[in-house]
Parts: structure tokens; sequence; C-alpha cells
């Protein structure tokens, strides 16, 4: 299926006339946008630099670091995975990339997030709102209450096209009905016209993909998008991602808490906790060889077929810290049966280790460390 | 959804009839007869008057007759539902029918145009008020909530013939002769149901804000305006029909203690002035008409709802 | 490989927590409008107890040779010792409208008292066992909604006006009853749906699995959490059960005169507006603080039960 990408996409630099309605073009870096929109090929830099990201939540208990100085980088295509418990972050993280998060309470205090070249965090309200749907998807957890219910399908589809890529109606009723066709909803002519309510929940998740895919947006942003469906419908929906994005060449961010997932979906993690990244890696180096005590226990922690039926099964003793004045030591050191005393005086740094692009946060399993 | 209409329709026959009931029951009950408020009528002169009205007769008689009809010595006498609304026990010369076709048409007419006005200024206010929480706006909106939730019409009515009336000159105080007669009776009709219908649409939309499929639309790159009209307010909207059948009933117990202050010519001050005159025909009559027509507007309204909802259309 | 299990080093960090109550009466303190309402409804309440020992004048006491010394006219207000002026008959409005404190403050609290007393076990009941008594229920209150609030009441006065009991307590037994009898059903309906949507929650279902008797599930999982709602419904619904009483009076058919409700008073005035505005708009005044009182008192209590309705974090 070949995909009409933006106007003018065979000049050189753009014209001002061929951008979208509205844009402004008063700073540089909506300038630089300005010219990402209108180019298609793909670069050489990465698709994502995130550098220092800190973003906060102001509750009435006090100042919640939410994430805290987080820094990683995306390739074009590429698939990273965010593995976390519930709290760690991860989801804010997502939000914070698109600027998403509720303000109030929360705010990005600090970091840069360049994306395709473009500093996200330097733009105007509306520039980054053309960013949005057009080259960012999101996909939500919870497919029933993120489709809105008075509205059909088709045209929730067929929105981000119209607004985006300036089709008239037709032209995006016909691509949502496309698109619909291709996350396999079958006769999706016809259910075009249909709501939200009137899908299963994991035909639901489907068109919340094509909604997501429906710019051919660079980036996907699924935060835990199988969550709330079946064991077997979540095989069927993250089969479709990854087919969809492999045919589109489109970068995606997967956030899950099951490590499952991640292992079969992406090409690298991050592991995040408390608000940090403890440990990032190619996909295979992390499983075959983790190098934070938070990550053992992560992989340790899931059943395995040989096990012994009635044996106890391994958890993670204690619970996530609160994350209002997180102190100065590591923040895994009180569940971790390895820390020493000087797990609980510093934090470490996110480190090398043995394979290339792998890190961990973890004095520990630094070269020299005492744990082998 | 057809067969939610059909019952709707078909509901409504049971829930008029006991209402007929209780109100024919209530009045019957009244110790004394119609005839007692007058100066002594004598005894014979009563019993001739019982005798005609039918008052003589055993109570289920008079109920069916009142409600249905019943056969008369030359003819048969109709009764509420085949359109005779029975006589004034007060006014001998005029019967119900009469009274309330005089009066109907300004009545309906106040009625819209209250309710209008609480639709066309409620909603706005109630959105800007969600949209522009705790601001200036949302202020100006509560206030105005507030005092309509807290002046009962006649309340309302006396305050606003004082200041425009009386104080400023700019509206007449009574009567219905043309436009500038129509507009403080509206008011004072109108503000509560104004009041009424912004608080509940801006506790809607502030609900509706939270909602994830907002977030879906943010998350899509959609104009702010493009969110808040196509997505916010479509879905906002539709709780605040559930309350319009509830304005509707309001509106119709108001209108008759505003016709009277305000001198309108409809059949709201025939009520009031019945009640006083304890002129049990005519207060029969004209409750079942008013219980009637909140009873259908109630029924338009839930089938209006199940029809602008598509879970309820399509399911 | 694994972690250990380890013995937690130090105290888990734990946010301080309160009991539900403490934490809405914070907020609720924090409510200044709220505040507000709840003072001058004590207020009122203390007018409605004291009010016959604190009033000025006797609230019956004509002073006609004052009137016609003032050419058959009402006094105004500030004479005499008459801090609102008077009436057509020389009666101090300020007294007057103290009666109808009482009257308003009576009403709402016998109101509301049947409501909790008939409305709450019947809703608890349709809605805990459901089936035919929860259908019976419904039918009846469909029924009674059908049928417009204040007509029923006006037709029930109207209706036993002249009986004995249509006189007791200066009539107002019967305005006790006639806007009684219509507030109980919502109230039956309210605690119907909450024990209908609670009884279906997985707590519900996990205390019934740890085999909680029935009625130790009622009392203990769900009347604490519908109470709010409850609570909330008992205050909002005072404003409704005072705008009747005047209604009532209004139309001649509540308290008997020479009682002085409110709606008595206003009814009065208005007659007179153009002459002597003092007449109704002191009493007019007088309603409308009153259900602007309880109204933000009812609001706060609900913002302060339920914070996630107010929008605000």
């Amino acid at each position: 299926m070949t995909v009409s990408d933006d106007p003018g996409q065979t000049s050189g630099s753009p014209a001002v006339s061929e951008l979208p309605e509205g844009f402004q073009v008063a700073t540089e870096e909506g300038r630089l946008l300005a010219e990402r929109l209108a180019d298609s090929g793909r670069h050489a830099r990465k698709l994502l630099e995130v550098k220092n990201l800190s973003t906060r939540f102001y509750t009435a208990d006090g100042e919640v670091h939410a994430v805290d100085d987080v820094s990683f980088e995306l390739d074009y295509g590429e698939t990273l995975g965010i593995v976390g418990e519930s709290g760690c972050g991860k989801s804010v993280t997502a939000l914070s990339l698109t600027r998403l998060v509720p303000d109030p309470p929360g705010k990005i205090v600090s970091g840069e997030i360049i994306f395709d070249g473009v500093n996200v965090m330097k733009l105007s309200k509306n520039e980054m709102r053309l960013l949005r749907g057009k080259r960012i998807g999101f996909i939500f957890q919870d497919p029933m209450t993120s489709l809105n219910p008075t509205l059909t399908v088709g045209y929730q589809i067929a929105e981000s096209a119209r607004i985006h890529l300036g089709m008239t109606r037709k032209e995006a009723d016909d691509r949502a009905a496309e698109l619909l066709g291709k996350v396999g909803i079958p006769r999706a002519r016809d259910r075009m016209r249909d709501y939200p309510h009137q899908f299963s929940g994991g035909m639901r998740q489907r068109v919340m993909i094509a909604i997501a895919l429906a710019c051919d947006p660079m980036l996907l942003l699924a935060d835990e998008p199988t969550t709330a469906l079946d064991v077997t419908i979540q095989a069927q929906i993250l089969e479709l991602i990854r087919s969809l994005s492999d045919e589109f060449g489109t970068a995606v961010i997967l956030i899950t808490h099951d490590l499952g997932i991640a292992a079969g979906m992406c090409n690298r993690v991050n592991v995040m906790y408390a608000g940090r990244i403890v440990e990032t890696g190619k996909v295979d180096d992390l499983f075959e060889h983790p190098r934070m005590p938070y990550a053992w226990g992560l992989l340790d922690s899931l059943p395995r077929l040989d096990e012994q039926r009635g044996e106890r099964l391994r958890t993670i003793e204690g619970l996530p810290p609160d994350l209002i004045d997180p102190g100065p030591e590591c923040r895994f050191a009180p569940r971790c049966g390895y820390a020493r005393d000087v797990c609980r005086e510093r934090e470490p740094e996110l480190s090398d280790r043995a394979e290339e692009g792998h890190l961990a946060r973890c004095f520990g399993t630094e070269p020299g460390g005492w744990i082998k | 959804m057809v067969g939610y209409i059909i019952r709707r329709v078909l509901w409504i026959i049971p829930v008029l009839l006991v209402v007929s009931l209780i109100t024919f029951v209530l009045m019957k009950s009244t110790p004394g007869g119609p005839w007692d408020r007058e100066k002594e009528l004598p005894i014979q002169v009563q019993a001739n008057l019982d005798k005609q009205y039918g008052l003589d007769d055993p109570l289920p008689v008079q109920y069916i007759r009142w409600l249905v009809g019943w056969p008369t010595a030359d003819g048969f006498q109709r009764g509420l539902i085949l359109g005779d609304l029975g006589p004034s026990y007060r006014y001998r010369d005029r019967s119900v029918n009469d009274i309330v076709g005089d009066g109907i048409g300004p009545t309906m007419q106040l009625g819209a145009m209250a309710f209008l006005l609480a639709v066309v200024v409620g909603i706005p206010l109630g959105v800007i008020g969600a949209l522009r929480q705790n601001k200036i706006p949302d202020y100006i909106a509560t206030f105005i909530s507030v005092l309509g939730i807290t002046t009962p019409s006649f309340v309302a009515a006396t305050l606003l013939v004082v200041v425009f009336s009386i104080g400023l000159g700019w509206f007449p105080t009574g009567g219905w002769k043309g436009p500038e007669y129509w507009v403080l009776p509206t008011l004072a009709l109108g503000l509560a149901p104004i009041a009424a219908v912004a608080r509940y649409t801006r506790a809607s939309m502030l609900e509706v804000t939270r909602k994830d499929y907002v977030r879906t639309a943010h998350s899509k790159g959609l104009r702010e305006r493009s969110v808040v009209v196509v997505h916010m307010i479509r879905n906002a909207l539709i709780p605040v029909v559930t309350i319009l059948g509830p304005l509707l009933a309001a509106l119709v117990t108001g209108s008759f203690i505003i016709e009277l202050l305000f001198s309108v010519p409809g059949i709201g001050r025939f009520y009031v002035s019945g009640i006083g005159q304890r002129d049990y025909g005519l207060i029969m009559a004209m409750t079942m008409l008013y219980a009637g027509a909140v009873a259908i507007m109630n029924m338009v309204v839930d089938v209006l709802y199940a029809y602008i909802d598509p879970r309820i259309r399509y399911s | 490989m694994a972690t250990r299990s380890t013995t937690i080093e130090g105290p888990i960090p734990e946010r301080k927590s309160s009991g539900l109550w403490k934490d809405a009466f914070g907020r609720l303190v924090k409510n200044r409008l709220a505040i507000v309402g709840g003072l001058i409804v004590l207020l009122f309440a203390f007018v409605a107890v004291f009010g016959p020992f604190i009033a000025p004048f006797d609230y019956k006491a004509q002073d006609l040779v004052a009137v016609a010394a003032n050419g058959n006219r009402p006094l105004p207000p500030l004479t005499d010792g008459h801090i609102l002026g008077t009436d057509r008959l020389g009666r101090d409005l300020l007294s007057r409208m103290m009666d109808g404190a009482q009257i308003s403050m009576t009403v709402a609290l016998v109101v509301q008292v049947v409501v909790i007393l008939i409305g709450i076990p019947v809703g608890a009941l349709a809605g805990w066992f459901g089936g035919r008594m929860d259908n019976v229920l419904m039918r009846i209150t469909d029924v009674v909604y059908a049928f417009p609030d204040l007509l029923f009441i006006i037709i029930l006065s109207v209706a036993f006006r002249e009986t004995w009991f249509g006189r007791a307590l200066d009539g107002l037994f019967l305005v006790f009853v006639a806007i009684g009898i219509v507030s109980w059903i919502t109230m039956a309906r309210l605690v119907r749906g909450q024990l209908l949507s609670l009884k279906e929650t997985e707590f519900v279902e996990a205390a019934r699995a740890i085999g909680v008797r029935d009625s130790r599930i009622v009392a203990r999982h769900l009347l604490p959490n519908a109470i709010g709602p409850v609570i909330v419904a008992i205050t909002l619904g005072i404003p409704g059960a005072i705008l009747a009483e005047a209604t009532l009076a209004f139309l001649g058919i509540g308290a008997i005169p020479p009682r002085a409700s409110w709606g008595t008073l206003i009814e009065a005035g208005n007659k007179s507006v153009r002459s002597d505005p003092h007449l109704a708009i002191f009493p007019a005044l007088a309603v409308a603080l009153a259900l602007l009182s309880f109204t933000f008192l009812g609001d706060g209590l609900r913002d302060a039960l339920d914070p996630k309705l107010k929008g605000k974090q």
C-alpha cells in the first residue's frame, strides 16, 4: 500500500505555501520542523534523543519525581521497550515526549527532547500540536475508554488525516477504510459507520492502532497496548503492531510491565525503576546477562515451565520507594539483597558493561564490583 | 430502539391513570362539598346542584364519568380523555374547557420562551464555566447559577419588578400586550432553569474533561477548538438532556405563579384562584392537564435521550 | 542470582493517611463558601430555636394605633424600635420573619427526618434484595415521579386543609406530611442506586468469598460508602423543602395565619410592593439567604466527600 506523504515531497526545500494551514514559522526550530515535514526520506541521525528528561507532579503531598533525569535514544524504525512495574515512570516518559503531561499538576522541569532533529521543548503549542498525530502516533492502554463513544470509528480515524494531511472528506474516508482493513477489521467499509461500543475490546484496540497510524507517523508510542486485553488477543495485537511497523518503517516505543512482551517485540529495552533508567541494552543481552539486581529479580520472578508445582513464586520483597523526596542513595537499595554501604550513600551512574550498548546502574556489577 | 419508544409510550397510560385516581380520590376526600365556601345555600339548592353535577352518584361512576364519560339521559357526557375537562364549580357559566381554551396560548408561549432561554443561555454558561474553571467567566456563570437556584420564581418576580419595572421603568409590571410584556415574566420563570442547566452542563463538561478519549483527541494533534466542540461538548450534553424532563416539569408548575404575579392571561391564574376558592372541578381538571403535559414531555425527553446517545441507539 | 528476601531496612516510606472523615473534614474546612453557608445555617437554626425569646416583639402583636398614626400605612424600617418596619396591621416584620425562620427550619428538619426514616430503609431493601421488591419500588416511584412534586403537594394540601390534622400545628403538620411524602422517594431511589452499584463491586465479592454474612456486608461495607451521597442529598434536599413550604404559604395553603411563613409574608408584601417594598424585599432576601447557605453547605459537603467530582486536584 502506498501512503501519500506530505505535499512537496519531490522538491528540495519546502515552499512555505505548502505547509499545513495555520502553521507558524516563528522560531528557528519551527523552520527546521517545517523543513522536516516537507522532506520525505529519513536521515542518518537518530529519530529520538532524550537528554536528562525530568518530569514532576506537584501535589498536595509534595513534588513527585515521576521521571528523574532520563536519557535514551531511538533509531529510525527501531523498536524500543520500556519495562518496569507500576509507578516507575514509564507512562509519564511517553506522555512527556509529546508534552501531553497534564499541566497542572505535572510539568516537564528539565531536559531536551530532540525528535527528528527538532527540539520538541522549544516548539510553540501550535507547532507541537502539528507534530502530534502526524509524526507521532499514540496508542493508549484502555481501548474501551480511549475512543469517543459518540463518534463513528471511521470519523475518528479520518479526523487525523483530514487535519494533518489536508485530505478532503472522501479522501480521508477512503484512507480510513483502508487502514481499518489493514488492522484486520473485516468488512471495513461497512464497519466505518459503527460506533466504538459495537466492537469488542481487541477490535477497539485495532481501531486505536489505525488512528495512531493514520498519518504514517515516524514514531509510535504504545503505552501498555495489550494490558487490558485477553491473552490470545494480546498476541494478535502485538503481531499487528510489529508487522505494520515493519511495513512502514515506523519506530516503536513499547511500554509494558510484561517482560515476555518486551522480549518478543523489541530490539532494545530500557528497564525503569522509581523514575530512573536502571538498565538498558539490546534485548538478547539484557535477558541473557542482566547486570542489575532489579532486572534479575524481574526475570527471576517469571514462572517457568520447568519449575516444580507447589514451589513458591519468587518475588522481590518490599515496595517501590516514595517518589516525593528521593534521597541520594540507590533507589533499589532497600530491596536489594546485594546492597552494601556505598549503595546507601550514593546513587550509581549508568555505566557500560561488557556488551556493546549495554548499560546498568549498579555499583555491584561495575568492573571491580562485588557481584559476579 | 423502536421497541423502546413503544414501551415508553405505553407506559404513560398506567401512570396517568394512577395520577388521575390519586387526584380524584384526594379531591373527593375533602370534607364538605364544593358549595361550602360560598354564602350558605339552602339545602334544597345544594341538593339540586349536587344532582345537576352528578355529585350524588356513587364514586366509581363519578370517576369514570370524569375520566372517560358516562351516558346521560339525553346523550353522552364526555370525560377528560375524550376532551371534556368538566365543569368549573365556581364559574357556572364557563366550563374548564372554555377557561383553558382562552388561556392556553399565552401559557404555552411563556413556557416555550422560558425553556428556550434556559437552554440558549444555560448551556453556553455551563460550558464556559467548565472551560475557564475558577477564573472570572466561571465566577460569573456560577454567580448566575447560584442566583437562579436561590430565588424561587415568586421572589425573582418580585425583585425583577421592583428593579426593572418600578425602579427603572424599562418594562411594564403586568399584562401581555406586546413583546415588552414578555421580558420580565420569561426571566422570572426562566432564571431557575437557566441555573439548573448551567450547573449541570458545567459538571458534565468537567467530567468529560477527564475522560480518556479527550486525551486521545489531544494526542492526535487536533486543534483545541475541535477537541472542545467535537469531542467534549457532544458527550457532555447527553446527560444534560436527562434533566430537561424535570426542567419542563418545573416550568409547568412555576408558570401559574408567574402568570398570577404578572397578570398573564393564561390558564395559570385560574389554577391559583381555583385553589384558593376550592373549585374542585377546576383543580382536578387542571391538575390532570399539567400532570399529563409533564408526563408527555418526560416521555419525549426519554426518547430523545435514547436517540442521541449512540450507545443506546444501536444496541 | 536471585535477590534474597531481605528485611526492609528502616520504615516503609508511607504517606500520612487519615480516615475518610478526617480527610473530608479537612477539605470541607478549606472551602470558604461552605463554611460561610454552614455558619448562616447555624444562625438560622439558632433563631429557629430561640426566636420567640429573642424577638423584639410578639409576631402576632398588632399595633393599629401606630399604623393609624402613620396615615394607615405600614411603618417603614427603623421606626420605633421596628428594625425592619411593620406590616399593615402594625406587626413587627423582623419578629414575623423570625417566626418564618422557625417554620422553615422546622420543615427542613422534619422532612429530612421522614426522608431518613422511610427513604433509606426502603431504598436499602430494594437495592439489596433486588428482584420483586425492587421492581415494586421502582414502579411506585415511577408513578410518583410522573406527578410533578409541587402539584402533588398542592392538591394534597388543598384536599386536607379543612380536616383536623390539616389544622394541626397551625397547618404545619399537613405541610410536613405533604412535602415528606414526595421527598422520601428520591432518597429511596438514591440509596437503592448506590446499593445496586456497590453490590456488584469486587470488594463485595471478596467479602462474600471470605464468608462474611450479608447483613455485615451491608452494614460495614456498603452503608459507609453510600453514606456520603446520602448526606449530600439530605443537605441539598433542604432548599427544596423550604421552597415548597414557602410556595404553599404563598398560595395560601401552607402555614395558617397569623403564623408568618416567609411565603405568606412575600405574598402580602407583593400586594403593596409599590408603596412599601420593604414588606416584600426582606422576606425574599431571607428565603434567598436560607437557600443559598444550605446549597453552599451541601456543595461543600459533596466536594469534600468526593473530591474527584470537583475537577481540582
